[in-house]
């Protein structure tokens, strides 16, 4: 009884509070409707693009601050989107990888159907040491293979971080290359080697 | 004439010798910094700022007669009143009981040109973007009006309930993910001192000085594209680095994060247009 009167008074101040809240959160529903009246024309393949998968929904709904069960939900549906390759070599050639990871271009609307993505690495990592222009988004990677002492499990983490960031960091900022199909299986080796082959300038 | 045209020769060298310093050398991270800020002070000389020809087309076009109504903008009202240009995009987006909607400056001025002077609309926006050769009537309007409001304060609308509505939907837009790399805005604009490769990132996911600083300099005069650019186009360069499809010009979506950012912004004393990279 007490309880249930406590509630309502809870409930009653909520509601006094509710319109004097500067802003509320805005319903799924309307902000859908703003999404379709900007990009409601795009190809139905574009559209699948921008609608959320199931991870993707939780990361927006947190603001990619995920509870530790939902974090735990995120690893176990991402790990098994992640596609090892059948010849069991993680690591291709460094001189591609660089070309890879320096290459931005791809995936924008503005590019001529056919383009070749590339990872574009360099926009939030560095890298080579002695490459001046690097983002600072993500943390720097040099000398990221030579710290792990060339180490097998090392390489196999990096493989699945690069081809799903999700399946190691929940709501990683990080995209998904491989399961988005950013990069095919060759390139995300080849950028592995850029990482881990002791003759790539990130170990130099 | 002839004085844009030196202020252009004078940026160009100015600008090569800041890409000079750039790859001359491999400086650490806090010197490039360094470097790019010179860089930036040398383009914000406004005697070399071709943006101020953007404003000057867009005065003739704001009182000629055009359209079926040989009508010229003189009437159209921003949101101060029939005609009132002065101060009147230090307000923008906001409500207009006349169309029921919140609204932008470009989304105002087609609105106008509709309703005051009969001109056509589609033809207006086909060129919304102006290119080598095709003078954008938006991008000069707007430039015109922005440049009104300089040295106010940007106050955001946030009384009515549709404003309050677009300030909360743009903040969500701001935290959605989507596009094949899953970028949201939030993905390049939510922390302090972050740069992708050499250009710095203003955190806009605080209220403040980067917000202020972000939103009190648009419209201004891209040197890389040699045109002046409003908010529409940062926000559809934005979209298109993201790996998002292409957002339709004058929408609510680009409008309620416009709304959300002049929240972000309020405050930032307006300096516009501005010249950047």
């Amino acid at each position: 009884m007490t309880r249930t009167a406590f509630a309502a008074a809870a409930c009653a101040a909520l509601l006094i509070a509710g319109p004097a809240l500067a802003q509320q959160k805005p319903s799924q529903a309307t902000i859908e409707a703003y999404v379709k009246s900007t990009f409601g024309k795009a190809s139905p393949e574009w559209q699948a693009r921008i609608t959320p998968d199931e991870s993707l929904a939780v990361c927006n709904a947190t603001r990619n601050n995920v509870s530790s069960a939902e974090a735990e939900a995120i690893i176990k549906r991402e790990l098994p989107k992640v596609v090892y390759p059948a010849d069991g070599k993680l690591l291709g050639d460094w001189k591609k990888g660089y070309r890879v990871a320096n290459n931005g271009r791809g995936g924008q609307f503005s590019d001529p159907p056919g383009t070749v993505a590339g990872g574009n690495c360099f926009a939030c990592h560095q890298l080579d040491p002695k490459e001046v222009s690097y983002g600072t988004l993500g943390p720097s990677l040099t000398a990221y293979g030579k710290d792990r002492k060339y180490d097998a499990e090392a390489i196999k983490d990096a493989y699945t971080k690069i081809y799903n960031s999700m399946a190691v960091v929940p709501c990683s900022n990080m995209p998904r290359f491989g399961t988005n199909k950013v990069l095919d299986e060759q390139q995300i080796k080849d950028v592995m080697a850029y990482l881990f082959d002791p003759e790539s300038p990130v170990n130099k | 004439m002839k004085l844009p045209i030196i202020g252009a020769a004078v940026l160009a060298a100015a600008m090569t010798l800041a890409a000079g310093h750039l790859t001359a050398q491999a400086p650490p991270q806090d010197d490039s910094e360094k470097e790019i800020e010179r860089y930036r002070q040398m383009l914000s000389d406004p005697f070399s700022n071709p943006g101020f020809l953007a404003v000057d087309r867009g005065e003739v076009l704001w009182a000629e007669p055009r359209g079926a109504k040989k009508a010229s903008l003189e009437a159209c009202d921003l949101g101060e009143g029939p005609g009132k240009v002065d101060g009147a995009f230090a307000k923008l987006p906001r409500y207009f009981a006349d169309a029921d909607r919140v609204m932008d400056t470009e989304q105002r001025l087609l609105w106008c040109m509709d309703k005051l002077q009969g001109v056509d609309i589609k033809e207006v926006v086909s060129r919304r973007f102006s290119g080598p050769g095709r003078a954008s009537d938006l991008e000069d309007l707007t430039a015109f009006i922005a440049n009104k409001s300089s040295g106010m304060k940007i106050q955001p609308q946030l009384s009515h309930p549709k404003e309050i509505e677009m300030a909360a939907v743009g903040e969500e837009l701001f935290y959605r993910r989507g596009g094949v790399m899953d970028f949201s805005c939030a993905t390049c604009h939510a922390e302090e001192g972050k740069r992708i490769r050499l250009q710095g990132l203003p955190n806009l996911s605080t209220p403040g000085a980067a917000a202020q600083a972000t939103m009190a300099s648009w419209p201004t005069y891209r040197v890389s594209q040699s045109a002046l650019r409003t908010m529409q186009h940062r926000l559809w360069d934005c979209y298109r680095q993201q790996r998002w499809p292409v957002p339709e010009y004058g929408s609510d979506s680009l409008t309620a994060l416009t709304v959300f950012l002049q929240k972000q912004a309020a405050g930032g004393e307006i300096a516009v247009p501005s010249i950047k990279r």
